[in-house]
C-alpha cells in the first residue's frame, strides 16, 4: 500500500511481523501492540526501531507506557465513519509528548487526510492503485482552520489570529 | 495551511445593522474553499470514486439529506440570527432552486425540501455569497449550536450567550477530531435564568452565569436529549471558568468520541454513554481529560471574547422616554392589536423597545414554513422596525428583536396586512411539527396534517386564551425532530400494521422544570387524534385551579383523571 507521508508519497521501512514471526534484530519491524504487551521484557533489548499496530479501540493510556520504546504507532481504521483514531493520535501527541511516525491505516478518506495531520499523524497508507490526486487536493484544501490542532502549520486559531489583529489595531 | 497575518482583512464596511457575526475575508474564503470541497465531492460521487456509502456522511456535513421524493438542504441559521440580507437570499433560493418556500425547523435552520443533487453545490456558493451555509446541520458531527431566540433583547438576560455561540461555532467547524463521532452532537446555551434553549435536552447544555465579581462562567450540563431515549440532562458542573470554556468542551468531546457506542445507532448519543457509566463516573472521566489537557492551548484570552463581542454590540438603541405610554395608549384602543401584543410580544432590555414574535402558525397552516414572498416581506420589515436583524425561534416562528414600542402598532398594521399577525404564541395551535411522512424518509406517520387539523379545530381565539399556555409537540416518528417528549401534550407518530397511530403523552417540558412526557392510554389512529386532544383539554379545563396552566394542572392531578376521561370517550 503507497505511503503518503505529509502528502508525500514514502518508502514504507517498517517490515510488518507475524504474530508468530521472529522480529529481524536489524530491520524496522512492525508488530501487534498486544504483542509488545505480551512480550515487552523479551524485546526490551532490541536495538532496531520498533513499530506497534493499535485498534481504535485502543486506549491511548494503555499505549502510553511503551511510547518511549516505539518508532512508529499504526493506528487503524476500520471503517471512516470510526472517528476514534482522531482521538488517538491527538492524545498520544498532545497528552503524552509523543514524537514518533503516528500512521492511519485502514478505511480512510481522502477527505479526511488534512484531519489526520491535524490530530498529530504523520502518514497515511493509502489503497493500492487509488489517485492519489484528491489526496494531494484534500491538504491544500483550506487555508484556514478555525481551531488549534497539532499540525505546526497552523501556529494560531482564526479566534486568536483575531485576538493578534485587534492588538496590532491598539 | 501558510498563515499570512498581512491578509487579514478588517470585517467589511458594517453594510447592515444586525448584529450577526460580520464575515471578514478568511471567513469568506473559508467558505468558498468549502463549496470548492463538496463540488469536487459531488463530482466524485457521479464518477463512482466515491461509495454512495461514503459519500453519504460527506453530503450529510454539508446539510445534503435524500428524503422521500428529492433531496433536502438544511441550512444553517447560526444560532437563529439572521440579517435581512440573508433573509432574502433564502428566499432567493427558494424561488430559484426550490418551490418558492422554506421550512424553519426546532434547530432554529431552514430546510428546503426540493434541492436536485446537480445543484446542491450552486446553493452552497449562493448561500456563501450572503456568508450563509450548511456546514454540520447533519452528519456525526458538532451541529449548529442553539440558543435563545431573545438573545441580546431579552429582559431577564444576565450574559449575550451569542458571543460563545459563536465561539462554538468557529470552534466546532470542521473539528479535524470531532467531525466523526459515534453520532450527532448537539449544543445549546442560555444566558437568562429563564431557560428558552431548551438546554436540558441537549448533548451539552450551557448557562452563561455572571459569578461574585461579575466575571462570566458556565453552568454545564450534558447527556439530555429526546430521540428514542429520552433524558433529561445531568449538571457536570455549577461553574467552568470563562477562559476554561473550549478546554472542557474539548474534554467532554474527548470522552465521548472515545467512549461513546459505535456499534448500535440507537445507543451512539452521549446520553447513553453517560446514563450507562453513571454520571459519577462520567463526570470523573471529564474532569480526567480536562486535568491533562494543554489548557493554555485552548485558552479562551479575553481579547478573543471581545473581539467577537464586539459583532454583537447592541444596535443603536435610541432614548424613548415615551414610548410606553404611546403603546399602552394603542392597546387600549385596539383589541385585536392588544391580543397581538399580550401573546406575541416579549419584554426588551431597553427602555421604549420589545421583541416582536411573528407566528408561523397560522390556523391550518404547516407549522414553520414560510414562502418566499413572505421572507422578502419579513426581510423588508426588519428593515424597518428591528436594525435589519430577525431570529428564528426553535418553536418555529420569527422574531423581529429590536422594535420601538411606539412603532410595534404600525409594525402590527404590516404584518396583518400580510396574514403574518396570527396572535397565537404560545397557546394551543402554536403548535411544533417535524416534517413527517409528508417528506421525511424515517417516519411512520404524518405530522403536518395532525397540526392543521389540531390548529383548525382551535381556531376560535378566545378558546385558545381560555386554555392558555400549552405546548402541543407533534413527532412523525421516534427520532422526535418534533420534540414530542418535551411538550405539555406530546403526540408521536407509529407504525402499526402499516396504519398511521399516534402515542400521546402528557406533561412534557423543555423549559427549567425540564420533563419528559409520559404515556396516557393506547395509541389512536391517525382520525382519533384531535378527539383525543380535546378530551385532554376539556378535561384540564374543568379540573383546573384558578391561574393554573395545562402543565402545572397535570402535575397536580397527575395521569388518572386524563385517562379516565379518554377511557370514558372511547
Amino acid at each position: 500500500m503507497p505511503l503518503l507521508e505529509n502528502g508525500r508519497l514514502a518508502e514504507d521501512r517498517f517490515v510488518v511481523v507475524a504474530d508468530d514471526a521472529p522480529l529481524p534484530s536489524d530491520a524496522p519491524a512492525l508488530i501487534a501492540f498486544a504483542r509488545l504487551q505480551r512480550e515487552a521484557e523479551a524485546l526490551a533489548g532490541r536495538n532496531a526501531a520498533l513499530g506497534i499496530q493499535v485498534a481504535s479501540a485502543t486506549a491511548p493510556e494503555d499505549i502510553a507506557p511503551f511510547l518511549d520504546r516505539v518508532a512508529l504507532v499504526v493506528v487503524e481504521f476500520p471503517k471512516f465513519r470510526d472517528g476514534r483514531g482522531f482521538s488517538i493520535g491527538r492524545a498520544l501527541r498532545e497528552r503524552y509528548g509523543y514524537t514518533g511516525e503516528i500512521r492511519a491505516v485502514g478505511h480512510v478518506l481522502p477527505d479526511q487526510h488534512a484531519f489526520l495531520l491535524r490530530c498529530g499523524f504523520t502518514a497515511v497508507a493509502v489503497p493500492d492503485g487509488a489517485d492519489l490526486a484528491p489526496w494531494a487536493a484534500a491538504l491544500g484544501r483550506f487555508r484556514v482552520a478555525y481551531q488549534a490542532g497539532m499540525d505546526a502549520a497552523t501556529p494560531v486559531s482564526l479566534l486568536r489570529r483575531r485576538m493578534a489583529l485587534s492588538r496590532a489595531l491598539g | 495551511m501558510d498563515i499570512i497575518e498581512s491578509h487579514i482583512a478588517l470585517p467589511a464596511a458594517a453594510r447592515t445593522r444586525a448584529r450577526i457575526y460580520q464575515y471578514d475575508e478568511y471567513d469568506r474564503e473559508f467558505l468558498r474553499e468549502r463549496v470548492g470541497e463538496f463540488r469536487a465531492q459531488v463530482e466524485r460521487r457521479l464518477a463512482g470514486a466515491l461509495t454512495e456509502d461514503e459519500f453519504k456522511p460527506l453530503r450529510l456535513m454539508n446539510g445534503l439529506y435524500l428524503q422521500l421524493h428529492a433531496y433536502m438542504l438544511r441550512c444553517a441559521v447560526p444560532y437563529g440570527v439572521l440579517s435581512s440580507r440573508q433573509l432574502r437570499q433564502l428566499a432567493h433560493i427558494a424561488r430559484t432552486y426550490d418551490r418558492g418556500f422554506g421550512h424553519f425547523t426546532t434547530r432554529q435552520n431552514l430546510q428546503f425540501n426540493w434541492i436536485k443533487l446537480e445543484q446542491a453545490p450552486d446553493v452552497l456558493a449562493t448561500l456563501a455569497e450572503a456568508d450563509l451555509h450548511s456546514i454540520q446541520t447533519s452528519g456525526n458531527c458538532i451541529r449548529n449550536v442553539t440558543t435563545d431566540e431573545f438573545a441580546g433583547a431579552a429582559a431577564d438576560e444576565v450574559v449575550d450567550p451569542r458571543v460563545y455561540a459563536e465561539i462554538l461555532r468557529q470552534w466546532s467547524t470542521l473539528h479535524p477530531e470531532f467531525s466523526y463521532l459515534p453520532r450527532k452532537f448537539k449544543i445549546a446555551i442560555t444566558g437568562a435564568p429563564n431557560d428558552r434553549a431548551a438546554i436540558q435536552v441537549h448533548d451539552i447544555g450551557l448557562v452563561a452565569r455572571r459569578g461574585p465579581s461579575g466575571e462570566t462562567g458556565f453552568e454545564v450540563w450534558a447527556g439530555g436529549g429526546l430521540g428514542r431515549v429520552p433524558l433529561i440532562g445531568t449538571k457536570l458542573r455549577d461553574w467552568l471558568d470563562e477562559p476554561d470554556f473550549l478546554s472542557y468542551m474539548e474534554a467532554i468531546l474527548r470522552v465521548y468520541n472515545a467512549l461513546g457506542g459505535r456499534e448500535n445507532i440507537h445507543k451512539a448519543r452521549v446520553k447513553i454513554l453517560l446514563r450507562d457509566v453513571g454520571a459519577a463516573r462520567f463526570i470523573e472521566m471529564v474532569e480526567q481529560e480536562f486535568a491533562t489537557l494543554p489548557r493554555g492551548k485552548f485558552r479562551l484570552e479575553p481579547e478573543v471574547i471581545a473581539a467577537i463581542r464586539a459583532h454583537f454590540a447592541p444596535p443603536p438603541f435610541e432614548t424613548l422616554p415615551h414610548a410606553e405610554a404611546t403603546l399602552a395608549r394603542q392597546v387600549a384602543a385596539d383589541a385585536a392589536f392588544a391580543d397581538w401584543v399580550a401573546h406575541n410580544t416579549h419584554p426588551h432590555q431597553r427602555p421604549g423597545y420589545i421583541s416582536a414574535v411573528i407566528s408561523l402558525k397560522p390556523i391550518g397552516g404547516i407549522p414553520g414554513d414560510a414562502t418566499a414572498e413572505q421572507m422578502d416581506a419579513v426581510a423588508d420589515l426588519a428593515d424597518r422596525y428591528s436594525f435589519d436583524e430577525i431570529r428564528v425561534t426553535h418553536v418555529q416562528n420569527l422574531v423581529l428583536p429590536h422594535v420601538r414600542q411606539d412603532e410595534l402598532f404600525d409594525l402590527w398594521r404590516a404584518l396583518d396586512a400580510l396574514g403574518l399577525a396570527t396572535p397565537n404564541i404560545g397557546t394551543v395551535t402554536d403548535i411544533i411539527a417535524c416534517p413527517g411522512l409528508d417528506y421525511c424518509s424515517l417516519a411512520n406517520a404524518r405530522a403536518i396534517p395532525v397540526a392543521q387539523m389540531l390548529s383548525e379545530r382551535f381556531a376560535d381565539l378566545q378558546r385558545q386564551y381560555e386554555i392558555g399556555p400549552i405546548s402541543i409537540n407533534i413527532s412523525g416518528c421516534i427520532n422526535a425532530c418534533g420534540h414530542h417528549h418535551v411538550g405539555a401534550i406530546g403526540i408521536l407518530g407509529v407504525d402499526k400494521k402499516g396504519e398511521e397511530y399516534y402515542q400521546i403523552t402528557l406533561g412534557g417540558s423543555a423549559g427549567n422544570d425540564a420533563a419528559i412526557g409520559e404515556i396516557v392510554g393506547p395509541s389512536v389512529p391517525y382520525e382519533g387524534v384531535v378527539g383525543v386532544v380535546e378530551t385532554l383539554i376539556r378535561t384540564y379545563l374543568a379540573r383546573r385551579e384558578p391561574g393554573e396552566t395545562f402543565l402545572a394542572a397535570y402535575r397536580r392531578l397527575g395521569m388518572a383523571p386524563f385517562k379516565e376521561a379518554l377511557h370514558a370517550a372511547a
